[in-house]
């Protein structure tokens, strides 16, 4: 295998493997949940690309023909993410979840619960 | 050089894959519960990848990508439960 | 009774055409063929199913905006990278109500999608009417701005794509 081609691939999984990792490490390491959702959605999704190019061009390489298929599950991870993000954040408001004593804004959770317009602050 | 990135990228997969254990079983909420699990089958996923560019063979691609379409229903299925009580309404 | 129509779903026929050579990793003859078949048959099918949705008139700005989100997820996932290993006592998490200028069910799905995907925000929840759109940020130092971000760089081009 060309030493150029090795070397990217080589790149692209080191960073892929970074950004999963700190999105591991936010998981555990953020204090409340509301904080802790951004980790894994974020990090993830660049992660987990690096890694998916990183294979796609390595078994295109290998095998002698374009290999476009890993493509597939980097837009499935694309398009879903959000998806699951956005349900997690619904369970979250649903079962009143508390949120970080310095959260901003605090008042905007209980109208957000029951799907109406913002209420207005009390103080702020 | 790239069986070295290889092993030391599946090695970041497996303490990340800890992390992710690590706050299913202590998660102080059944949300967090479900959000480890989310990352975990998404870290799998690119383990199966990296197992399968280890091995130089295409075969567990669609493995990874039945896991993929398999997580997403589970982890929305699940929070439709927590959400109304019910799967199917 | 409606006219007959062959292609119900052009999109969709095109879409389902190349995720099945891509599945198959192929560019073979006979996945060719099968791969037509499909793509003719699966939407008439479908068809009955169908809920009307905006269509996009402005293909290529749509282009332009995919990629655009690409480039932002990547510096949005370098940001929350840094934050995540930074001290967790400088976080300063907030919730945000953004006002929304868009109705369809499309366009605000791809919004909120996008605004969960980039800028240090999640989408938490959307308010009954449609016209608000509860945000919860990562690190938060300038509520406007943000609103003011979301509003332009997100919301008014596909408000233009959709035509809406």
């Amino acid at each position: 295998m060309n030493f150029w081609v090795e070397l990217l691939i080589t790149i692209l999984l080191l960073i892929g493997g970074v950004f999963v990792l700190i999105g591991s490490i936010g998981l555990s390491r953020l204090p409340d949940f509301y904080t802790r959702l951004h980790a894994p959605t974020k990090a993830t999704t660049v992660g987990m690309g690096g890694i998916l190019i990183a294979s796609m061009l390595m078994m295109s390489v290998n095998q002698g023909y374009l290999s476009l298929h890993e493509l597939l599950i980097t837009l499935f991870l694309l398009i879903t993410a959000p998806i699951t993000a956005h349900m997690l954040a619904k369970t979250a408001l649903h079962h009143e979840n508390p949120a970080l004593q310095r959260t901003r804004a605090q008042h905007l959770i209980a109208s957000a619960r029951e799907q109406q317009p913002p209420a207005p602050a009390d103080h702020e | 050089m790239l069986n070295t990135a290889i092993l030391i990228v599946s090695g970041m997969l497996c303490v990340a894959l800890i992390l992710n254990l690590w706050r299913l079983l202590h998660g102080p909420d059944l949300s967090d519960r479900i959000l480890a699990l989310d990352t975990m089958y998404i870290n799998s996923i690119a383990l199966i990848l990296l197992y399968g560019m280890h091995m130089g063979t295409n075969l567990y691609f669609e493995a990874a990508l039945l896991i993929a379409m398999l997580g997403f229903v589970s982890t929305v299925a699940l929070c439709k439960y927590l959400l109304r009580g019910d799967i199917i309404e | 009774m409606k006219r007959f129509r062959w292609l119900p779903m052009p999109v969709h026929s095109v879409l389902l055409f190349v995720v099945w050579l891509l599945l198959n990793n192929t560019l073979a003859p006979g996945h060719l063929v099968l791969g037509a078949f499909l793509a003719l048959a699966i939407p008439l099918l479908c068809a009955p199913l169908q809920t009307p949705q905006p269509i996009v008139h402005r293909p290529l700005l749509a282009i332009r905006y995919a990629f655009r989100v690409l480039g932002d997820i990547v510096v949005a996932n370098i940001e929350v990278a840094l934050l995540v290993m930074g001290p967790m006592r400088k976080l300063r998490p907030s919730f945000v109500a953004v006002p929304l200028d868009i109705t369809s069910d499309l366009p605000l799905t791809v919004l909120a999608s996008t605004v969960s995907l980039t800028p240090g925000t999640v989408s938490a929840e959307l308010s009954d009417d449609q016209r608000w759109l509860y945000v919860h940020a990562l690190h938060l130092t300038d509520e406007q701005a943000l609103i003011e971000t979301i509003k332009t760089r997100y919301e008014a081009p596909l408000k233009e794509i959709f035509a809406c």
